[in-house]
């Protein structure tokens, strides 16, 4: 059981938690400063067991839903509405706010991925799953929905924009399903994992492409789009990326840049002049190799971040009721929480048709 | 293998649901910043939440003026990763150095913990912690290609081995 360190904490007992994108970064050793004993998990729902004297809106009993990002409500970035920028919940860096179970470089916190989590602020983020709502919904609106919104708000997008979307994980298929309701004209997906490629096209839809059967991503896009390249890309793969060889070498085997940017290289230099390039992949701190001249050149605008899951609730949950979004439909597999390793090893081998598997510590109670 | 690319896959944006309902010709490039103008000092400060009491080693970046409010407490620094991690929050984030020493602690604390578990008698489970079962059902052709590739190398380094050691006599 985790102790209360804050008179604004709340003890939450876990019913439902997934595994994310995110982790397989810690999985395999991108993230500095990931400490040996450390749970991990940032996306989980549960019930409240104790809340501390400075906790107003929350009480024992409620079943709430947990966005990722710690954030206090009072600082200068969490009254610009960026509570995944909040100044006053990570002491270990100042780039990242506060995460659950995200290495103490997002702060040192313990994850979700267990029976009971501390969560600091409580009554800042923390939010009421309302009576109508699945929690199988609700637990995927703790990040999955939200960054995949925010990658397609990013983009700005304007009716008719062709947007173009690397990866096909939770993440990719939330931000093309959402970069329709910001008015898209086209929406194209690119992965090289066919199951998932098949389910974007039906979900989203989209069309869909194989990277491993393109030769070359720029020209294929510029193809696509009367030469002139897309209106928005979105990256949604972040330092795992596959397709370049000489980019898993130096990035993900020497460890000599911070994984692969191969996915945010096509995003720059398949986009138009004076297009936005959206980053929601996650990359480590040390730096990567990627054509900024093109972006100057170019007159490219990147807009990247950590998703502001608070800020983006209220939207989200008149989308899910109003069958908009489907959060839950992404749920492959669900286990019991002394399942995890093999939820992790299913979920980064890309085995058995996986797109996000999530744990029901406490039998889902 | 099926093709994507020979596929005819357009979608009519008109029969997509939703399509559109939050489309917005101002969501500009600069969005969400709010206007600060009215705001006192620009929000530059703010009455700051009452402080989480340290009661583990917590370490912090040096481009923090103050401890932030609240933090994790989890596993705070032990052994040889925790003084490299100490030497590393001498450096900013925006120095490599502070990375790489934090990159290097990772790896020395993975054998530091596999250490730990053999002293207190336990031997770490590789196979299940990395999944082994998941592999075996839903990937055994997989399973198979790796255990013979690592058979066939093993075999190899024997044999190369073996020579070698023939070639000094
Ligand atoms: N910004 C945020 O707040 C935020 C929140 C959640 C997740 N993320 C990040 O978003 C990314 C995606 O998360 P996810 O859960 O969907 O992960 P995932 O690993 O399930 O999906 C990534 C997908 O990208 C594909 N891919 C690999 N290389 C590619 C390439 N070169 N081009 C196109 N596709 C490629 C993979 O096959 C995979 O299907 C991760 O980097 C994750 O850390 C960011
Ligand atoms: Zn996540
Ligand atoms: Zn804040």
């Amino acid at each position: 059981m985790p102790r209360m360190e804050h008179p604004r904490d709340a003890i939450v007992r876990v019913t439902r938690s997934c595994i994310c994108g995110s982790d397989l970064h810690l999985y395999r050793g991108l993230v500095p400063d990931t400490r040996i004993g450390t749970t991990f998990g940032h996306e989980f729902c549960g019930i409240v067991e104790e809340v501390g004297p400075g906790v107003e809106k929350l009480k024992r009993g409620d079943h709430v839903l947990v966005p990722f990002n710690i954030a206090c409500g009072q600082c200068h970035f969490c009254k610009q509405g960026l509570f995944g920028n909040c100044h006053e919940v990570n002491p270990e860096a100042t780039a990242v706010g506060g995460i659950y179970g995200y290495s103490h470089t997002a702060g040192g916190y313990e994850g979700g991925q267990a029976e009971y989590v501390r969560v600091p602020f409580a009554d800042v983020s923390p939010t009421l799953i309302p009576d109508w709502m699945d929690p199988d919904d609700a637990v995927m609106l703790t990040d999955v929905v939200p960054t995949g919104y925010q990658a397609a708000e990013m983009g700005g997008i304007q009716k008719g924009d062709t947007v173009v979307v690397f990866g096909a994980g939770p993440v990719g298929i939330m931000a093309a399903r959402c970069a329709w309701l910001f008015g898209a004209g086209r929406v194209i997906v690119i992965d090289h994992i066919h199951y998932r490629l098949e389910f974007a096209q039906r979900y989203c839809p989209a069309e869909v492409f194989d990277f491993r059967e393109i030769e070359d991503m720029a020209v294929f896009i510029k193809k696509q789009t009367d030469s002139l390249g897309a209106d928005v890309c979105i990256d949604a793969v972040g330092a795992d990326a596959a397709g370049s060889a000489l980019h898993s070498l130096f990035g993900k085997r020497l460890k000599l840049e911070a994984g692969s940017a191969i996915a945010l290289h096509w995003a720059i230099n398949s986009a138009k002049k004076g297009g936005i390039v959206s980053i929601v992949g996650v990359y480590g701190p040390t730096g990567n190799v990627v054509p900024i001249g093109n972006v100057l050149n170019k007159g490219i605008t990147i807009r990247a971040n950590q998703t502001s899951v608070k800020r983006l609730l209220p939207r989200l949950f008149e989308h899910v009721r109003a069958g908009h979004i489907n959060p839950k439909a992404l749920i492959t597999h669900r286990m019991g929480l002394e399942e995890v390793p093999d939820g992790y090893h299913m979920f980064s081998a890309k085995l058995d048709g996986c797109i996000k598997p999530v744990l029901y510590p406490n039998g889902g109670r | 293998m099926p093709s994507f690319i020979t596929k005819q896959q357009k979608v009519n944006p008109a029969t997509v649901t939703g399509w559109g309902v939050d489309a917005d010709p101002r969501n500009d490039p600069t969005y969400p910043y709010r206007d600060r103008a009215g705001d006192e000092e620009r929000a530059m400060t703010w009455d700051r939440p009452s402080l989480q009491e340290p009661r583990v080693e917590v370490l912090r970046s040096i481009e923090h003026n103050r401890l932030p409010a609240v933090f994790g407490t989890s596993v705070p620094p032990r052994g040889l990763s925790g003084s490299i991690r100490r030497i590393a929050f001498g450096y900013s984030e925006s120095d490599w150095r502070h990375w790489l020493m934090l990159l290097a602690a990772d790896r020395i604390n993975m054998v530091e913990g596999v250490l730990g578990d053999l002293l207190q008698g336990r031997i770490p489970n590789l196979p299940a912690e990395m999944g082994l079962r998941a592999e075996w059902k839903h990937n055994k052709t997989g399973l198979v290609r790796k255990a013979a590739v690592l058979a066939a190398a093993s075999a190899l380094a024997l044999m190369l081995l073996s020579r070698r050691k023939r070639y000094r006599r």
